[in-house]
Formats: C-alpha cells, sequence, structure tokens
C-alpha cells in the first residue's frame, strides 16, 4: 500500500465552488434545461435528492449515486469516461452507479485541462485516483463517527461501508452529509493495482445513449435566447489580409443584423502559444440563420491586399519562439523544389556519435533515400465555432476547445478583462487532432459579441476551416547509411526539415543503437499558418524512418523485424551516445508481440510491412497486409501491438488505436493541402481526400502489452507509425518503394 | 419568405423561410433539432444524412421547398427510446470516438438495413462510403451493421 500526500484542501474547493458563481450544482448539466440530468435519465438512475460535495471531483446523493467531474476537453479520446473511471476505482463505487459531468474550467483544482500531447490519464493517473481515495477515506471517517468505532475496522465495497465486527453496514449516501463536513485528509492510501476492479474493464462511452439519439453535446449545438449567428470572410490566400470592405449589398440581405471587420489580435497584444491565427483582421457578417448569413457572404464585396512581414516573439514552456511569417503568396512546387535542395538550407547539428564522416567514407555501399509529406488540414467532423456573450464586465463562452485555460488568458489580454469574469465551458469536441489547440476561433467570437452586444455563435463553413488552418506543416528527410563489405550497419546519417519546422527527433531510435550517427536539421519560413497536427513531425518521420529501416534490411539480407530487433539489442546492452530517449526492451517488446500475432514467421505469402515507433511516452508496432485489387490496394489485415503501461479502459482503448491505424493509412495515401499562389488548392472534400469507409481495412487486431507501469499516451502513438508499414507493404505488394506521400498520388496509381 | 408545412418523425411543423434554403438548417436553426450535423455543405461527408420517404438523403443540399414534399425522419425520431436495433448495435460495439459524424451513419445504416437487412461488406461499403468518420470508426461501423443486420428489424 502507498500513502500519499492530497493537495485537495477545503480551500481549493471552496474557491471551485464560488469562482463558477455559487450552489453545488454548478458546471454541471449545461445544456440541459430540465431539471433531472439527462444522463442520470438516459441510464435509467433515480436521482437524489440531496447532493454532498466531498471535493471538486465528485459529489455523492442521499441514494448513494455519485456524479464524477471530468475535467479534460473530450475530442474522442475518450478521456470523458475513462478518467471518471479513476476516481471510481479508488472511491470504490458501483460504475453503474455514476454520472459523469463534464467540469468547468479550474485549473487551480483539476490542474491540466487540456487535450493534448497524449497527457490526461498520465497527467491524472494520481490526483484522479487521490480525489476518490480522499472521499472514501471521508466516508469511512463519518461511518467510524457514527458507529464510534476505530477507522482502521471500517471497509468499503461498491459504494457500502461494513464494519464486519459490529455487523454495521451503511450505504455511501448515508453517511454523505457527515462526510462532507469532515476535513479533507491530508494523506490517502492508495490501492494496490491488484486490487483494480474497474481500471482494466471496459466501461462505455457515458455519452454513447446521446451521440446515437442526437442530442445536443457539441458546442454547434449551442442555442441561447436572442442569440445571433456570425460566420467570417477572410482572405483568399496565405500573404494577404483585408484591406477595406463594400457592405451595401450585404446589409441589405434578409435576416442580417451586422457587418463589420474585427481584429481578432491587435498589434500590441501579448500573443500566446496557442493564438497562432493565419488571419488576425477579418470581415464578419451576422444575422438571424446561418442559411441567411451564408448569402449574405456572398453579397460581401471585399478588398485585399499583400499582407507585411509578420514577427512576433512567444515565451511559453520556458523558451521562446520565433514566429516569422514572410512576405509573398506561396506555391507548392516552389515548396517542394526549396525541400529537396536540401544542401541550400540553413543546417544545424543535432546529434552526432562516433565518427560518421570517416564511416561514410570507408563504407563498401551507402544507401540514400528521400521522403516528403504535404501539407494537412485537421478537417475535424465539426467545423471550427464558439459561442461567446460579452457584456462590459463579463465574458461567457462555450464551446468546442482543447486549450480552454490558455484561451481564457488570449480573450482577458484581448478584451482587458479579468480572468475571474471570464467563464468557458467546454462542450464535446466534433474532433480535435491538434487543430482546436488554437483558439483563434474563440476569440474572435468574444471580440464580435463584444462588437455586436449580442450573444452570438460564430460559425465557420467547412471552406473557411479548411482554408483558415493551423496545419500539419510539409516535411522532407534524407536518410543515409553506410554499410561494410560484410553487410554491417557502420554509419547512419538522417538530415530532415520541413516548412516551417523540422520534423527531426534526433534522440530517438535509432539513434543510441549505431556507432556513429550523425542527425541534421533544417527549416523554411512560410507565411502558412502550422502547429500540432496528431503526434506532431512523429506523423511523418516515423514513416520515413521505418521505410528506410525496412529497405535496409533487405539490402543487408535481413528480416525487417532482426534488423530492428539486433539494433534495440544493442542500444539496450550498450547504447552509443546520451539522452537516449526511448526504451529499449519496450521497444523490442511490442515488435516482437506484433510479429507472433501476426504470424510473421510463418504466414510469407502476404503483401506485409512492419513498422514500430516510440511516441507520448508509448511504444507501438504494426504489421500491415494488403493485396492489389483492380490496380488499388486494399487493406486486408493490420495486427498492432502497444505498451502504454496499464490500460484503464480497454474497449475505448482498442478502439482509439483502431482509430488511430485508420487514420494514419489514410493520410498516408490519400490526403494532401496543396497551395497555389497562397490560395490552398483544396477547400472541400470534394477535392481533399479522407480515407473512406470502402479504403479502411478488413480487420484490425490489437493486443497490449500486460504492464504494471503507469499509463502512459494512446491518443497519438498508433497514427505515425502505420504509414510506414503501408509504405513497406505497398513495396512487397507492387515491387515498387513508394518516398512522398499521399501514395496514391504516384502515377502507378492515378494509371 | 414562404411557408412550409413538413413532416417530421411525425409531426408537423410549419417554418417561415426563404424557398433555397437547405432542410439542414430549418432543422438546426429553426426547429431546434440539432442532432442532424453540419459537416461540409456539400453532400460528402455525409453528417446532415436524414431520410426522406425513407431514403437516406444529405439534408445540406436538399432545399425546405423539396423536403417539404415528403416525409422525412431525423436521427431524433428513428426510435422513441434510442433502443432502434442501429442504435443498440452503435451501443454495443462502443462505436463512437468524437461522436459527431455518428447520427449520419447511423442513418445510413439504418435506410441501407431497411431495403437490404443482409447487407454483404461490399454493400455495406457502397452503401456507407459517403459517409466520412474522422475518427476512423469504420471497422466497429460495419461490425455494428452486421449486428443490427440479424436483429428483425421492422
Amino acid at each position: 500500500m502507498s500513502t500519499t500526500k492530497t493537495t485537495l484542501g477545503r480551500r481549493s474547493f471552496l474557491k471551485n465552488v464560488s469562482l463558477a458563481g455559487g450552489g453545488l450544482v454548478i458546471g454541471f448539466s449545461w445544456l440541459a434545461s430540465c431539471k433531472e440530468a439527462p444522463e442520470a435519465k438516459a441510464m435509467g438512475i433515480e436521482m437524489p435528492k440531496e447532493w454532498f460535495e466531498l471535493n471538486g471531483f465528485l459529489k455523492i446523493g442521499d441514494n448513494g449515486i455519485v456524479t464524477i467531474m471530468s475535467p479534460n476537453p473530450e475530442i474522442g479520446q475518450n478521456v470523458k469516461t475513462s478518467m471518471p473511471m479513476l476516481v471510481a476505482e479508488e472511491l470504490d463505487i458501483d460504475w453503474a452507479n455514476v454520472i459523469v459531468e463534464q467540469a468547468p474550467l479550474n485549473t487551480d483544482i483539476f490542474t491540466r485541462q487540456v487535450a493534448g500531447g497524449s497527457q490526461s490519464i498520465r497527467a491524472s493517473w494520481e490526483p484522479m485516483r487521490k480525489a476518490g481515495a480522499t472521499a472514501r477515506q471521508m466516508l469511512k471517517q463519518a461511518a467510524a463517527d457514527t458507529w464510534e468505532v476505530p477507522v482502521s475496522e471500517i471497509k468499503t465495497k461498491e459504494g457500502v461501508l461494513i464494519h464486519e465486527a459490529s455487523g454495521k453496514k451503511a450505504s455511501y449516501g448515508e453517511m454523505a452529509s457527515k462526510a462532507a463536513t469532515l476535513e479533507v485528509p491530508e494523506e490517502v492510501v492508495l490501492k494496490e493495482k491488484a486490487n483494480f476492479s474497474i481500471i482494466g474493464t471496459s466501461k462505455k462511452n457515458v455519452d454513447g445513449k446521446k451521440i446515437v439519439t442526437g442530442q445536443p453535446l457539441y458546442g454547434i449545438d449551442t442555442q441561447r435566447e436572442g442569440m445571433k449567428i456570425a460566420m467570417i470572410v477572410q482572405p483568399p490566400a496565405f500573404g494577404m489580409q483585408l484591406k477595406s470592405i463594400d457592405d451595401t449589398e450585404a446589409k441589405k440581405m434578409p435576416g442580417i443584423t451586422n457587418v463589420l471587420v474585427i481584429d481578432a489580435y491587435v498589434d500590441d497584444q501579448k500573443i500566446g502559444f496557442f493564438d497562432q491565427a493565419a488571419f488576425p483582421k477579418m470581415a464578419v457578417v451576422v444575422g438571424d440563420t446561418t442559411w441567411q448569413v451564408m448569402q449574405a457572404k456572398k453579397a460581401l464585396n471585399v478588398t485585399w491586399e499583400m499582407a507585411p512581414e509578420y514577427a512576433k516573439e512567444i515565451s511559453a514552456f520556458g523558451r521562446t519562439f520565433n514566429v516569422k511569417r514572410p512576405v509573398g503568396l506561396e506555391n507548392t512546387n516552389d515548396h517542394i523544389k526549396a525541400m529537396q535542395q536540401v544542401n541550400s538550407q540553413k543546417i544545424t547539428l543535432a546529434r552526432k556519435d562516433g565518427n560518421p564522416e570517416k564511416a561514410f567514407k570507408n563504407a563498401d555501399r551507402v544507401i540514400e533515400r528521400s521522403y516528403s509529406c504535404p501539407f494537412l488540414a485537421h478537417n475535424t467532423m465539426e467545423p471550427m465555432n464558439f459561442f461567446a456573450n460579452v457584456t462590459n464586465d463579463k465574458a461567457e463562452l462555450m464551446g468546442p476547445i482543447q486549450t480552454p485555460e490558455a484561451m481564457e488568458h488570449s480573450i482577458s489580454e484581448r478584451l482587458d478583462m479579468p480572468l475571474e469574469n471570464i467563464d468557458i465551458k467546454m462542450t464535446r469536441m466534433g474532433g480535435g487532432f491538434g487543430r482546436r489547440l488554437y483558439g483563434h476561433f474563440l476569440v474572435e467570437a468574444a471580440v464580435i459579441s463584444k462588437e455586436i452586444g449580442a450573444p452570438v455563435k460564430l460559425q465557420y463553413s467547412r471552406e473557411d476551416d479548411m482554408t483558415n488552418g493551423v496545419y500539419r506543416p510539409a516535411y522532407y528527410a534524407t536518410y543515409k547509411a553506410a554499410l561494410d563489405v560484410n553487410n554491417n550497419l557502420i554509419g547512419f546519417h538522417v538530415i530532415a526539415g520541413g516548412i516551417p519546422e523540422s520534423p527531426l527527433a534526433a534522440n530517438r531510435f535509432p539513434a543510441g543503437a549505431i556507432d556513429n550517427y550523425l542527425a541534421e536539421t533544417w527549416s523554411i519560413d512560410s507565411n502558412i499558418t502550422t502547429g500540432a497536427f496528431r503526434a506532431p513531425r512523429s506523423n511523418f518521420i516515423a514513416g520515413a524512418e521505418q521505410s528506410f529501416l525496412d529497405e535496409l534490411a533487405e539490402e543487408m539480407g535481413k528480416d525487417p523485424f532482426d534488423l530492428r530487433l539486433e539494433l534495440l539489442e544493442k542500444a539496450k546492452n550498450n547504447p552509443v551516445g546520451e539522452n537516449n530517449d526511448y526504451d529499449a526492451a519496450r521497444y523490442a517488446g511490442v515488435l516482437e508481440l506484433v510479429r507472433k500475432t501476426s504470424n510473421w514467421d510463418s504466414d510469407t505469402s502476404k503483401n506485409r510491412g512492419v513498422s514500430a515507433y516510440f511516441c507520448h511516452n508509448s511504444y507501438v508496432a504494426q504489421v500491415l497486409d494488403l493485396e492489389i485489387e483492380n490496380n488499388q490496394p486494399k487493406i486486408k489485415d493490420v495486427y498492432c501491438a502497444v505498451d502504454c503501461g496499464i490500460v484503464v479502459n480497454p474497449d475505448a482503448a482498442t478502439n482509439l488505436v483502431e482509430g488511430g491505424i485508420v487514420d494514419g493509412i489514410g493520410h498516408a495515401m490519400y490526403s494532401s493541402l496543396t497551395f497555389k499562389d497562397g490560395k490552398p488548392d483544396q477547400k472541400n472534400f470534394d477535392t481533399y481526400r479522407l480515407i473512406r469507409h470502402n479504403e479502411a481495412p478488413e480487420n484490425i487486431k490489437v493486443d497490449f502489452v500486460q504492464s504494471d507501469t503507469d499509463p502512459t499516451g494512446l491518443g497519438e502513438p498508433p497514427f505515425p507509425p502505420i504509414m510506414g508499414a503501408v509504405a513497406n507493404a505497398l513495396y512487397k505488394a507492387t515491387g515498387t518503394r513508394h518516398y512522398h506521400q499521399p501514395f496514391m498520388g504516384s502515377q502507378e496509381f492515378k494509371g | 419568405m414562404a411557408t412550409y408545412n413538413l413532416k417530421i418523425n411525425g409531426k408537423k411543423h410549419q417554418v417561415d423561410v426563404d424557398e433555397s434554403t437547405p432542410l439542414l438548417w430549418v432543422l438546426r436553426d429553426h426547429l431546434g433539432m440539432v442532432g442532424t450535423k453540419f459537416g461540409c455543405g456539400v453532400a460528402q461527408c455525409g453528417a446532415c444524412t436524414v431520410h426522406i420517404d425513407g431514403n437516406a438523403t444529405r439534408s445540406c443540399v436538399t432545399p425546405v421547398s423539396v423536403a417539404s414534399e415528403y416525409t422525412i425522419t431525423t436521427i431524433e425520431g428513428i426510435s422513441e427510446n434510442g433502443d432502434h436495433p442501429v442504435q443498440k448495435a452503435w451501443i454495443e460495439h462502443d462505436v463512437p470516438q468524437c461522436g459527431y459524424c455518428q447520427a449520419g451513419q447511423i442513418m445510413s445504416a439504418t435506410a441501407l438495413l431497411k431495403n437490404n437487412p443482409s447487407p454483404t461488406d461490399e454493400d455495406i461499403d457502397n452503401a456507407m462510403s459517403g459517409n466520412i468518420c474522422r475518427c476512423g470508426t469504420y471497422t466497429r461501423i460495419k461490425k455494428a451493421i452486421k449486428t443490427a443486420s440479424n436483429t428483425n428489424l421492422s
């Protein structure tokens, strides 16, 4: 048993209540106007007459029903179900008696309320369990006081307090009122992992019933008395800005109430890391209904001009970031040419082990291959939107945002309003993938509401969304391997860059496994806005590296599993250099597991590719089988092994891994965003290709490494490696190596 | 502006809108039925799928003037208590991740099963490929459709 300090003092809890506006039920059921919580109704739970809050994370009803707050933004990664499971485990309550509600934004209590970096479960693993254990301890104390027995003699079982010696029993509901008056304990005992009864068992998505019945859940579903609809009119190209508008015709259109120009960000404003905004100044049309506003947008005459150079310094995460956007209208063809001329870039050394120059000089053979990928739009299915109601002294916002705390600061800065007067409510999100880390649309909504003096929902069309992105950068990487006469790998060189950032992770595998290793990096400035996209940088470099290793294995006459495992064996027993950013044994573990589950060694007739990668603290290995049917690849089976430590909600975790695989196949094979004179060529799903039903694998088999290590990331890690598995399987099926994403853009498949 | 009488989920609704207004926005903005989702506005993603006389139809490109002549069913109306076999299968397989596209997926799936109670994989691909799921739940959707296909659909 481990005793751990709690941070859930009464004060921070009381602060939560007062901040949220008073009352015990604040933050609960934000969309429900009916008295009964819809969650409870959907689950057939009878609501208690009275609630007792034991700490900021949970409240217990007089009938034993428990409401657990889910702190983090839900983007489809299952945190709204999985995080409360951690509380319920330590509270020791029957999951059937749990209602989950989205917590208000309050990082004094809930610390890290972010959907990003695959860190939600990892970062909340202790705090969420402590919240449950603290409440359980208070309930036990209440029972001990009532029955006048030592608290050490009180046991709990699924919401019931038991004193065996006297035969006394009481439900949590019976003791909740008394428990709520007790001091929050400073130390609690957490369960042994072997005694978990909720963690590690599959629980259904707590919003599942609402989703399949079409109940309001998402930001876009927000409706309010007197609410207006606002839509933006933005520059047609990156590198341009708004000059002036003529609203004569637009204003006359039916249902239109306002046409205005807004500055979402002003020049002297302090900019945060998540304030990436392509077009700080934009025209806005406001009206009664979405369709009316869409029509009026077409009637608005706007004049554009070239944007000047933009340069900002941003301090974040203890570092300084320089955002620089040069003048000009950029083209994909020019981007590709510039990236191919690697030697004309300003190259920076990232890591050097041994004497790579000598190794390459002495090599019998040098293998050199280059890989690339295009910009990508996140394309969350729910286009960007946000509700705002800003008055002179208050700002209420509600909608889909992955970084509510950071954006609260942005709103405060832009509106010159104290943080405590700003309330941002989190809704379930129709996808995130990193796009909703960058909440300029939330600032835009707030500025619009303030300007027009009314509650407003800002709604992006799909075209607005796709052409005003914070895109996945375009990347390019060249790998070189030096082989001696005996086919030994004696040197390795990776030089990687991109627009506007490099994808290189210099300390990741195969760094540490090769004596003479060189990693170099470069980047090219651009005025196309970019940012995090599911597994940033890894989402390209994993596929490139794993394709190169496949080709290298073939050159060396080795099985691709064997080559990887030999390198990992060296990294484990005799690592080269320092700061190697992976655990070689766990890395090898997922490879060995998927080698077994895919029957790699006996099933040799298939066109299959293997790939493995480590990111966001987790290890994933995959084998993908495909066949060519009617000159098109058809993915058959995908086998996946994951080591993410303890798996909290196995079926949901499996779903997330399956989704990452489908997502990765789709982006590697089909998706691309290209530019001509600063304009995105793709504006909607008729030209932007996303993977569809008929292109998904026939079967996906996911296995988790059995582990009692604390949980690590899962939303991102399954996504990057599959791109390498696709490339390697395509080679087996066609005899042609595919180096440039999207693979289906190659002449071979275009026909 | 004109007045339209709509038959939605067995109830009559009257709206006063421009004739070009897509059914999607009539549902969402005028009638407060937000289960039908906006995804692309050009019939490419399927998030807005409803049934018009039982056929899966993209409501984002269906003008109210056309829709008013037919019987309309939305995600809110395919069952009384969320217990349509397809909805139950979706829960059984815990299909949704973000969940945003799932109303449209379910509407396409229910229309498919009504016409073809035992679809093959190819039938499912053909009927469902107009519905994008950005989270990649396609394999689960297929399993759920197969589960529901064994159920006696009324």
